[in-house]
């Protein structure tokens, strides 16, 4: 005898189409028009971030960087669905919801300028840092959704991983866990078709990412990842439900890296151009902002003082970035144990003499 | 690649493209020989060493894998055993960690435990070192860590020649090997034969003749030596400089040949100098090379930290010429 033991399925959940229409009626928790002009503004100071810093790059002024061009309704989205002492776990391409999490723009620029001084986060001061090595960060946010839920508070964990980390076992180890233990996290699998040169498809056979969660007992949504509104939406419910002791839940966010994979990569090497200015029709900002238009009568005015004020925060914090001075070589030993052992005092010590050194013989 | 050469000049090869011929002509002597990795198809590499060879070996044999280290070096190990000669490359070597398992409890261990029926000859590839603005994730040489492992073959070459000739080398040999490329050698331009054959694992090279003092060493920091060297040789300071070439195993009486010519020694190498290569070797010549030290043996290495982010600090992250000197001065002054 065969019976069916288990059935499964994935939705897809959009409220806007590709010009900012909205699709149908839209729920009457939908995130209301303040929020989303807040997000707007985020999304347009995280794009404009991202054309500077690549220009910082180009002209020697920062490290590789990792635009997150075309992405910015996921990140912003999550972003704006968290409480403020919620967690974030982000991957490298999140500045965008470090962003919204208080961490400043010159923080941010220190960090990708190769000085660790910028993960020190001022604000925020609770969220990871960014990951780069792979998946990794999903574990790590499963032992802090763990702690939270030992300590019986009402407190949720994003984290954050693209499409190509759901293809490693540190992926699978996590959601696997944190189905087991109920863990109160959001896992949001940002799908932007590529990692580095290899595409969707050959990451994962598997007829959506989404679905991965499934294997371990977690329900799980697709999110049209270009529209704000559906990304903030099904966020805020995940981590309601999360946070109220209701377990973990998984996010796919449908998108699309407009740009390099970082400042080192050349993307021609191995996509059509056709094929990335294809996708430029469903731009996230430009449909949030029709919506805020026609919604929200969001004037022309309005947009202009908005991109001159982000402007000029940006290039303040530009200029705050290029004051700050290197440190001393001899800081490299200050953070490597809570308080260096006397066996490597003589290590600082070279390199302090060697400064000093260098400095007598100008 | 090879642009046409007027006769009897030796090509100029960089060391990126030596390692790229050696793979492609491994896999045109066996068709056993394939290539996985990560963006290693039709991006060619992150560092450009399997470029087009998609096109020649086609999809079968040059494998993209999905991102998952430790799956791809245990499944490479599974295809070893089955008969194949997988070349796997892992992005950085900092990743390697992440296939500890496959490296050390399976690749290393499975002709032990099973003799005959289980060699595994399979290669894996990763560059290491810093002096990139990498980061302490993307700058790590951890090559000590294979080197303590029984079972496993180290390797590290410092030009294109011996890229080559190590490279083919260790895909010919039917025990894991772990093929160390230095990040900053890729676009090196060195001297590259005619007619280049697989090199023998496991014998030292002489990168220069000297006198006064033996450094050994190899990788990138070969060149730092021979730097010195040579600003050196206008003091009248003869320097020999050994090039290990292998690392497991490593070319023991090439060094005790040495230091019984010029009885003093340097043992120098990018990695942290604490629990290193460098101990191991220093340690061996203080006992079977006793006798022949005029002076105690130096090792330079970075020091116990990881590798700085910061390019301020990371300029200042030995090991430098001006430590080198210091060792050398200590030695000889
Ligand atoms: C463990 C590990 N392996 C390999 C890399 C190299 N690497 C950096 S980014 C990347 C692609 C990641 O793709 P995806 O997860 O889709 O994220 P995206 O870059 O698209 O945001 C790879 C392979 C790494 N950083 N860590
Ligand atoms: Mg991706």
């Amino acid at each position: 005898m065969q019976e069916r033991v288990a059935q499964f399925e994935v939705d897809h959940v959009g409220f806007l189409d590709a010009s900012g229409q909205v699709l149908e009626d839209l729920p009457e928790d939908i995130a209301d028009l303040e929020v989303i002009k807040q997000g707007y503004r985020s999304m347009v100071l995280t794009r404009l971030f991202d054309a500077r810093a690549i220009n910082l790059q180009r002209t020697g002024q920062l490290g590789t960087f990792p635009s997150s061009l075309g992405q910015e309704a996921v990140t912003i989205g999550f972003s704006l669905a968290m409480q403020p002492n919620d967690r974030l776990v982000p991957s490298y391409r999140e500045h965008g919801a470090l962003l919204c999490r208080g961490v400043t723009l010159c923080e941010l620029l220190l960090y990708w300028g190769g000085d660790e001084r910028g993960s020190d986060y001022q604000q925020a001061r609770k969220d990871f840092p960014l990951a780069v090595p792979i998946a990794t960060q999903c574990l790590h946010a499963a032992g802090v959704a763990t702690a939270i839920k030992l300590r019986s508070e009402p407190q949720a964990v994003v984290t954050v991983c693209g499409d190509g980390a759901t293809s490693k076992g540190d992926f699978a180890e996590a959601l696997n866990v944190a189905g087991v233990w109920q863990l109160p996290i959001l896992f949001v699998v940002t799908n932007n078709q590529w990692a580095i040169s290899v595409p969707r498809e050959s990451q994962s056979h598997a007829q959506t990412l989404a679905q991965k969660a499934i294997a371990a007992g977690i329900d799980c949504l697709q999110v049209d990842g270009n529209d704000l509104l559906a990304v903030e939406y099904a966020s805020r419910k995940a981590l309601e439900r999360a946070r109220a002791g209701g377990g973990p839940f998984l996010i796919e966010a449908i998108t699309y890296r407009m740009g390099d994979h970082t400042t080192a990569d050349d993307a021609r090497r191995y996509r059509d151009d056709d094929e990335v200015s294809s996708h430029w029709q469903g731009d996230p900002v430009a449909r949030i902002r029709s919506y805020l238009v026609e919604q929200g009568g969001w004037t022309k005015d309005q947009e202009e003082a908005l991109q001159a004020d982000c402007q000029v925060e940006l290039e303040r914090a530009v200029a705050d970035y290029l004051a700050v001075t290197p440190q001393p070589a001899s800081a490299m030993f200050d953070y490597l144990y809570a308080e260096l052992p006397q066996a490597y005092e003589g290590q600082r010590q070279q390199v302090i003499d060697r400064a000093a050194e260098g400095k007598t013989d100008e | 690649m090879s642009n046409s050469q007027p006769d009897n000049q030796p090509e100029v090869l960089r060391f990126g493209q030596a390692l790229n011929r050696a793979l492609g002509d491994a896999m045109r002597a066996d068709d056993k020989v394939f290539l996985m990795g990560e963006d290693i198809a039709l991006a060619g590499g992150p560092f450009g060493v399997t470029r087009k060879l998609l096109d020649e070996f086609g999809e079968n044999r040059v494998r993209d894998y999905p991102i998952a280290e430790a799956s791809m070096v245990n499944l490479a190990v599974g295809a070893a055993l089955g008969g194949y000669k997988p070349v796997v490359e892992i992005m950085f070597m900092d990743f390697c960690t992440l296939a500890m398992d496959a490296l050390v409890n399976q690749a290393a261990k499975a002709h032990f435990m099973f003799g005959e029926q289980g060699p595994v000859p399979l290669v894996l590839r990763t560059p290491h070192g810093g002096g990139l603005n990498a980061g302490p994730q993307h700058s790590q040489c951890l090559e000590a860590w294979f080197a303590h492992i029984p079972g496993l073959i180290v390797v590290c070459p410092s030009n294109a020649a011996d890229a080559y000739g190590l490279l083919r080398a260790a895909i010919n040999d039917p025990n894991p090997v772990v093929f160390v490329e230095n990040k900053r050698l890729y676009s090196a331009k060195s001297d590259f034969p005619a007619d280049p054959q697989p090199i023998e694992i496991g014998k030292a090279r002489t990168a220069r003749a000297g006198n006064d003092l033996t450094i050994v060493t190899y990788g990138n920091t070969v060149h730092l030596a021979e730097q010195v060297a040579k600003e050196r040789a206008e003091q009248e300071i003869d320097i020999e400089i050994i090039d290990l070439r292998s690392l497991q195993p490593w070319d023991e009486s090439a060094v005790l040949t040495s230091l019984s010519k010029t009885h003093r020694l340097i043992v120098l190498h990018e990695a942290t100098e604490a629990f290193g290569i460098g101990a191991e070797i220093a340690a061996r010549m203080a006992d079977i090379g006793f006798d022949e030290l005029d002076a105690p043996i130096i090792r330079l290495g970075a020091p116990f930290m990881p590798v700085p982010y910061s390019v301020a600090l990371e300029a200042e992250f030995g090991p430098n010429a001006d430590q080198l000197n210091a060792a050398i001065d200590r030695l000889l002054l």
